[in-house]
């Protein structure tokens, strides 16, 4: 059975103007020790997604559909079996580079707080723990004294993940963990991530606009546009020969380094993202699209299977697949 | 594959490069001691502002004590001269400073009493009044600060906002005297409870029951003094707390399985408590001087009400003494203000 599964997840912000659908029907499904990436622009849901796995979103923001934590619906729980699920089951990677930590509390302290809470160690042995987490990201035991603002960003990044970690999860979902931080840096969070979820046998949701960091890290991927998931696979796959047009402009946004012709001729994304509250009709990405037909306007295509274990939403891969589909089963009779 | 001791050794080491980090208690005292200083230019300052600012006053105090009797000028220019009014005023400055330093406040001309000592007795009653004014304030401000920005836009959250800004928009000497009416003398058939005048009645009790008595004279000065300023301690409570939800910090702390008051006790309120913690300060400074309006529509013997009969005629000494004590308090208060913030916010320690 897979650790964590969503089924038609939506999230709808209800604000003054009316409602704003952020998560539009999201289906995924992450197997115990996978790592999962999810992409896409700021303002297409991704975050949102992130958040409402563990029910953190704000109180005007409604949550659709199932979220299966260990075959456990995460929506359906009782605050205080909620509470314990928080951290303890799942736990969260924020941009600690930012303000992910709080400003007048030692790390050490910080870092304990949810063994504490959760009445995995005792005052002592929590201490304990604390700088074993710390070594394990890199960091010397007697940074636990120390404030954030006494850590440059990559040093909170650690701390972020030490904290994570404190109570050996069985997923964690890291929000944009290399965001702000400068590209040496990133790297080195990037393979810390890395090797201990494989060491802890954790899973991983990661969130980045960076496609190909989660090409890096991830074994599968989901590309979201306005709410919704647009392609989905294998994330070498996904990176390499995307079949959706909105997840090329994402993975060709970035140019590969060492590579001449990608740096020199990089290929942005004209446009803004759609405003949530006025969708287009149709194929919400065919107003950017490049290969947009005129039916994209009124056809709305649901997720299609674009290849072993893919699934692109778009017309041109339902074209396509449903062609090839087709020929085979002519070629088969 | 590497293992993660490997990849994490080269960061271990930079990590540990810049040196020791560690708040060091020396630089703390460094910035004690200089805060300390900066106060005591401040001072030095009042001490000259003081002097001069009162002889800038209109009315000639001489002239004002004689009122109703029949003075010859020969008389009043004896006067002048055994209040020292007679010298030049760079020598009643350097007297004044001299005597000052000494601890010697002078003697009033009104009350023909050492200034030092009228300011002992009434320092007592004003201290009991504007602190408890003071506490009372800021726990209720706090209190309904923390609650109505833990849940802003709430019914509470209006309530309470709205009802500590009608109160402080509304003129102290104002509000005294209408709780003065309706408590203290009664308004028609309902007669009044609470007493209004002094600190105590004439026939005060011993014991117990005399601690009552005062306790109940200072209801309403108290409920004035609180009704007009817990709106400050609100509002700045409320905003800073509304600030601190939204940060990442605040969602870490929920998603960690913290319990809703927790996160607010532990996580949201400490950082929000920073910029209230100056305000606190400073008033603190202000109680030693008293509510000047308060204490004089409620005469409570207090420094406030000296301060004010003291420039009803001018009395210099007496005007000076009193002032000096409250700027004085004030300075000192703002100094600690400084260096307790140093404490309380890690991120000013190091800066």
């Amino acid at each position: 059975m897979s650790l964590l599964e969503l089924d038609d997840v939506s999230v709808t912000y209800r604000i003054a103007a009316g409602e704003l659908p952020a998560v539009r029907g999201v289906s995924l499904s992450l197997d115990a020790g996978a790592a999962l990436g999810v992409a896409g622009e700021s303002g297409s849901g991704k975050s949102t997604l992130a958040m409402a796995l563990l029910r953190l979103l704000p109180k005007d923001a409604r949550v659709g559909g199932r979220i299966l934590l260990d075959g456990e619906d995460v929506l359906a729980m009782k605050w205080g079996r909620l509470r314990a699920v928080r951290w303890a089951a799942a736990s969260i990677v924020f941009q600690g580079a930012q303000h992910g930590l709080n400003p007048v509390r030692r790390i050490g302290d910080q870092i304990a707080e949810p063994l504490l809470v959760h009445g995995l160690a005792k005052p002592d042995a929590a201490r304990a723990r604390v700088a074993e987490l710390l070594e394990q990201v890199g960091l010397p035991a007697w940074r636990a004294r120390s404030y954030p603002h006494e850590l440059s960003g990559g040093q909170r990044q650690r701390v972020m993940i030490a904290m994570a970690l404190a109570c050996s999860p069985r997923l964690i979902i890291a929000d944009e963990p290399t965001t702000a931080l400068d590209v040496m840096v990133q790297a080195q969070v990037l393979t810390l991530i890395k090797e201990l979820v494989a060491e802890h046998g954790i899973s991983l949701i990661m969130i980045s606009h960076d496609l190909s960091v989660l090409a890096d890290v991830c074994d599968q991927l989901a590309v979201m546009y306005a709410g919704r998931v647009v392609e989905h696979g294998p994330s070498g796959e996904v990176f390499h020969e995307a079949r959706h047009p909105y997840s090329r402009a994402l993975a060709a946004a970035f140019p590969t380094v060492g590579d001449p012709v990608s740096r020199m001729a990089p290929k942005g994304l004209g446009g803004d993202p759609p405003d949530p509250m006025q969708l287009p009709g149709g194929c919400a990405f065919h107003p950017r699209c490049p290969v947009a037909l005129d039916e994209c306007a009124s056809l709305d295509v649901a997720l299609w299977p674009s290849g072993p274990g893919r699934t692109a939403a778009c017309v041109h891969v339902k074209a396509a697949e449903s062609v090839g589909v087709a020929g085979a089963e002519e070629e088969g009779s | 594959m590497t293992t993660p001791l490997e990849a994490a050794e080269p960061a271990a080491i930079q990590a540990a490069g810049p040196g020791d980090e560690r708040p060091t208690y020396r630089g703390m005292l460094r910035y004690a001691l200089s805060k300390a200083g900066g106060a005591l230019f401040s001072i030095a300052m009042v001490l000259v502002g003081t002097f001069f600012v009162f002889r800038l006053l209109p009315g000639d105090p001489v002239r004002n004590l004689a009122q109703g009797r029949n003075m010859t000028p020969a008389q009043l220019d004896l006067e002048r001269r055994r209040l020292g009014l007679d010298k030049p005023l760079l020598d009643q400055f350097i007297d004044f400073v001299g005597d000052t330093l000494r601890l010697d406040l002078g003697t009033s001309y009104e009350y023909k009493r050492p200034v030092l000592d009228l300011i002992g007795e009434r320092l007592g009653p004003t201290l009991l009044l504007a602190g408890t004014g003071l506490v009372i304030a800021v726990s209720l401000g706090i209190w309904q600060g923390t609650r109505a920005g833990w849940r802003h836009g709430s019914r509470f959250d209006r309530f309470s906002t709205g009802t500590s800004l009608l109160l402080w928009s509304v003129p102290t000497f104002w509000l005294g005297l209408l709780l003065m009416m309706v408590f203290g003398v009664g308004i028609g058939p309902i007669p009044g409870i609470l007493p209004f005048r002094g600190i105590e009645s004439v026939d005060a009790p011993d014991g117990f029951a005399y601690l009552l008595d005062v306790g109940s004279h200072m209801v309403l000065p108290c409920l004035t003094l609180v009704a007009v300023v817990y709106a400050q301690y609100l509002l700045i409570m409320r905003s800073s707390l509304v600030e601190e939800i939204s940060q990442d910090y605040v969602t870490v702390a929920r998603a960690k399985g913290l319990r809703d008051d927790d996160v607010r006790r532990h996580h949201a309120v400490p950082n929000a408590l920073l910029p209230t913690v100056t305000l606190v300060f400073m008033r603190v400074g202000f109680v030693v001087g008293g509510a000047v309006t308060v204490e004089t529509i409620f005469t409570w013997p207090g420094l406030g009400q000296l301060f004010y009969q003291a420039i009803s005629v001018p009395d210099f000494t007496l005007m000076q003494g009193t002032f000096m004590l409250i700027t004085v308090a004030v300075i000192v208060m703002n100094t600690l203000a400084d260096v307790v913030y140093h404490i309380l916010d890690p991120r000013v320690r190091s800066a």
